[in-house]
């Protein structure tokens, strides 16, 4: 296969564009769509200061290269979560964030949760109810109160994270199955913040497939964590992943459709009415002031009352 | 000679002469789930495997 704007050797086909590419033209090509995401979905500026929610892995290393190569002030925010799991995933992501950080002299902030908070993810999950054997429902309420609490704090414009088009799609495909409105109102390439405090938050990868993330982390030469976090095996999105992928094989360009036309119909007001609706309930927490549905401590507050009772 | 591929701890072997999307389909890994690295160079679906190359796959869907 031939690089279709050089003719030399492709390292990469996308067969939903009908594009191949070689390297060079590769990491040109990425960087170039991603300055056009965040101009159509209006992300943000050069004047903006932009926190990028860093794990380690291939995208979001690559997300804050992309965005530092295109001129953008992105700092990097690493939360260590005390996850071992055999293969000490995360002191081995910690590692890779900070070299990374350190050999392109951007700034990284780090937050240690077990420092914080007194426990791992875990240890949080085995002394609450959230937790119920897997830790993902803890870690996913812990990482969000964090990243929020760290743009606000640092007086960042927006918070950006790797999500691609594979996460993105499973996502709206386990929402789509049970027919979640409130959580398809709320998805969305840009998320507006309705609370002070809230953080605006962006996905300027959101229309890159998986294996075009790791592509380009692998030919820019981006040292990443290969290994998964133990915790995201056997999960429901990767179940998701694997039959989206099945009907990708056949269909090329089957996933990014089925996002486009959910992003299309969302703007053409499907889901309006409920949006509105949850933006106006929102109270505010009276220990961390982040928002939250219920009067009283959000449900992160509440959580880290009840473990360290 | 096969054509061997390898995917984390596992290893493949198969005939040469298909093509790499051909030959993923055969040992049941999905195309759209691996990257192929062939004499440390990336190499597309439509390569055809030649007699004796040793293919690293990676994985690139992660969950959580
Ligand atoms: S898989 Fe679960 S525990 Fe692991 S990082 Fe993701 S959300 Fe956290
Ligand atoms: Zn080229
Ligand atoms: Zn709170």
């Amino acid at each position: 296969m031939k690089c279709r704007k050089c003719g030399g050797k492709a390292v990469i086909n996308m067969r939903q564009h009908k594009l191949s590419l070689c390297t060079e033209h590769y990491l040109d090509w990425i960087p170039e769509q991603t300055e056009r995401f965040i101009t159509k979905y209006r992300m943000f500026s050069p004047q903006d200061r932009i926190l990028v929610a860093v794990s380690g892995g291939k995208d979001s290393l690559s997300l804050w290269d992309i965005l530092t190569q295109l001129g953008y002030q992105a700092d990097g925010l690493y939360i260590g979560l005390g996850i071992d799991g055999g293969n000490g995933y995360s002191d081995l992501s910690q590692h890779l964030s900070e070299q990374f950080a350190e050999s392109r002299g951007l700034s990284l902030h780090v937050v240690s949760v077990p420092e914080e908070f007194g426990a791992t993810i875990p240890e949080m999950s085995t002394r609450t109810l959230r937790g119920k054997g897997k830790p993902c429902s803890v870690c996913g309420l812990t990482k969000r109160h964090i990243m929020n609490r760290m743009a606000v704090e640092s007086s960042y414009d927006v918070l950006a994270t790797g999500h691609n088009l594979d996460d993105e799609a499973a996502v709206l495909f386990g929402n789509t199955i049970n027919w979640q409105t409130g959580f398809l109102a709320r998805q969305s390439p840009v998320l507006e913040a309705h609370h002070p405090g809230l953080m605006r938050k962006v996905k300027p990868l959101c229309r890159f497939y998986e294996r075009e993330m790791a592509a380009y982390a692998i030919l820019q030469k981006i040292e990443y964590v290969y290994e998964e976090c133990p915790y995201a095996i056997g999960s429901k999105s990767i179940y998701y992943k694997e039959l989206l992928n099945q009907l990708e094989a056949e269909r090329p360009g089957a996933k990014l459709s089925f996002y486009l036309s959910f992003l299309k119909a969302k703007d053409e007001g499907l889901f309006a009415s409920k949006s509105t609706q949850d933006r106006t309930s929102l109270n505010t927490c009276h220990n961390c002031g982040q928002p939250t549905t219920a009067p009283g401590e959000c449900a992160f507050c509440r959580m880290i009352t009840a473990i360290n009772r | 000679m096969p054509v061997i591929l390898i995917l984390r701890e596992k290893e493949y072997e198969v005939n040469h002469g298909m093509t790499l999307r051909d030959t993923l389909n055969k040992i049941d890994v999905q195309p759209e789930a691996v990257l192929a690295v062939h004499q440390d160079q990336l190499i597309t679906d439509e390569e055809i495997l030649i007699d004796g190359a040793v293919i690293k796959l990676i994985a690139v869907i992660s969950g959580g």
